[in-house]
């Protein structure tokens, strides 16, 4: 958020936040039985992935040398923390929908920042559908996989989630920031987010060296794939480096600073479509 | 000159041809659309090479035709809408339905004529891209032969029309619950998952295979796609093959204009 003089601090932002995703939540739930099916197609959208998964290891016991519970551990942490990121963060791309229909004016107006106002306002408590769903595969997967569980492993379990989350929240503000350039583009957005998120549902040596070096880049490798060797005690056999397992947190903290930046940058750029 | 409900079939042309024009004006949203799809193909295909390094085929298809029947798919999805219901569910729900009720023709032809003219655009610019492309990255594998191609030209219009008629159907629901977009999301998703769209159907197992094979699903996906990849190039099998697709057809159409003859009964204009 940008610190104005005489702006609300973080308190404060915390505050109207709050309440502009309470008043959301009671006017979905005006609309029940969409909400319901809704949250319900949400649950089943994820559901689907994990059974395609393992439907692919009924068919042959090992992808790349890895177990279906392996794997299921990839899938569990990845896909939480993109529920997460797609819960709070990825009301950014509604922004797309506010530049178009002239909108987004409104946004600038307001004495808090466009994004805070952005997460709040169109803010969707169905999508926790998917939280829900990963957090079970998450469970099972962290039971069935041959590894010792001591307090190192477990909070590099909780810090890629975390840092999964950071990673993807970013992905969201830096591809929703398409928008302020190219309206109609937006959706190349998809196969950053959606297409990350399907990513790194596997291991990443299966991708040829190409889609490999790219989604280092990007930063998709360490949303869970090089934290998650590091637990099963396997190594990447395109020989990256062993410390990638540790880089999750600058990664991340860089993936936000890059995301701000392009923000920023298109709200500068932005002209309203007027009336 | 044939009529379909009092108006004359050059009319039902027209609206085709304009829908394609509508569509043809997104041209951002279309290459956007295009290149997301491209990129969901690749994923897959890279997740099917390793998959098939163990084995040498999966219910009877071998590496080329699994990634084959992946960039079809991916070109396949937005010609046949899965995701998505009619623009006639949003009408049903801000009452400007009874607009369309006032025209002197049939409105289940009416909303398939624009179908068809959205899907011929839809073919051309986001199914042909991603095969294209993906052809460049990986060896896939085109129909063998002439007869092959007028098969899948069949089984491919026959599977727009089962796609057609079944989302006609669910967007008549927004006439009993107004707001229809959770259920067509979640219908949507059990339609991509037995159609074959996440993983082809031969990968299923039996009790799967079993459940598929009695929804309508495969009629849209599954099949034109083995008859792409030449699975069913004796005539008689391809007769079976369309055969299922046209019962299939038969039996949604039917539901469709049901529902929707009990649909009318149900408006009440509101105000005057």
């Amino acid at each position: 958020m940008v610190e104005t003089h005489g702006g609300p601090t973080v308190a404060e932002q915390a505050v109207i936040w709050r309440r502009l995703v309470g008043a959301r939540i009671r006017a979905d739930w005006q609309y029940r039985t969409s909400f319901i099916t809704f949250m319900v197609s949400q649950f089943v959208a994820g559901f689907l992935d994990i059974v395609a998964i393992v439907i692919l290891f009924s068919n042959v016991d090992r992808l790349a040398g890895w177990s279906v519970a392996e794997v299921a551990l990839l899938y569990g942490t990845s896909n939480l923390s993109f529920a997460l990121s797609d819960v709070f963060v990825s009301e950014a791309e509604f922004a797309a929908h506010h530049i178009r229909a002239g909108s987004f004016d409104r946004f600038l107006l307001r004495p808090v920042g466009p994004l805070l106002l952005l997460c709040g306002q169109e803010f969707a408590l169905r999508r926790a559908g998917k939280v829900v769903q990963s957090v079970l595969v998450l469970a099972v997967a962290l039971t069935q996989v041959p590894v010792d569980w001591d307090l190192p492993k477990a909070a590099m379990v909780v810090t890629m989630v975390a840092v999964g989350f950071v990673i993807f929240g970013g992905l969201w503000v830096l591809t929703s920031s398409i928008a302020f350039w190219a309206v109609e583009a937006r959706e190349v957005a998809n196969s950053v987010t959606y297409g990350g998120n399907f990513v790194t549902h596997y291991p990443l040596e299966i991708f040829s060296g190409w889609l490999r070096r790219l989604v280092t880049v990007v930063p998709l490798a360490f949303v869970s794939y090089q934290p998650t060797l590091w637990v099963l005690g396997r190594r990447d056999p395109h020989g990256s480096p062993a410390w990638f397992a540790f880089a999750g947190p600058l990664v991340a903290l860089a993936t936000v600073l890059v995301a701000r930046a392009v923000w920023f940058s298109g709200i500068r750029h932005y002209r309203s479509t007027g009336s | 000159m044939a009529h379909v409900g009092g108006a004359p079939l050059s009319l039902y042309w027209a609206v085709a041809r304009r829908s394609f024009r509508r569509y043809s004006t997104y041209r951002g949203a279309t290459f956007a659309g295009a290149f997301t799809n491209t990129v969901f193909g690749f994923i897959q295909a890279y997740v099917l090479l390793a998959v098939f390094r163990r084995r040498d085929t999966i219910g009877g298809l071998d590496v080329v035709d699994a990634v084959t029947f992946t960039f079809v798919t991916q070109g396949l999805l937005a010609i046949v809408a899965a995701f998505g219901p009619l623009e006639l569910a949003d009408r049903i729900t801000s009452g400007d339905v009874v607009s369309d009720l006032y025209r002197p023709l049939d409105l289940q032809s009416w909303w398939l004529a624009q179908d068809i003219g959205r899907a011929g655009f839809q073919l051309m610019f986001r199914g042909i891209p991603p095969f294209a492309v993906g052809a460049v990255a990986f060896h896939l594998r085109l129909p063998a032969g002439p007869s092959v191609w007028a098969g899948f030209a069949v089984s491919l219009s026959l599977a727009l029309a089962v796609g057609f008629a079944w989302r006609f159907a669910m967007s008549l629901s927004a006439f009993w619950l107004l707001e229809v977009r959770g259920l067509v999301q979640l219908m949507g998703l059990v339609f991509m998952f037995f159609a074959g769209f996440i993983l082809p159907l031969p990968f299923f197992p039996p009790a799967l295979r079993d459940v598929a094979n009695v929804l309508p699903f495969a009629a849209v996906v599954e099949l034109p796609v083995e008859v792409f990849l030449s699975k069913h190039r004796a005539l008689p099998d391809l007769l079976g093959v369309v055969a299922h697709q046209a019962a299939w057809l038969a039996v949604l159409v039917g539901t469709g204009r049901v529902v929707m003859v009990r649909a009318w009964r149900r408006v009440v204009v509101q105000g005057g």
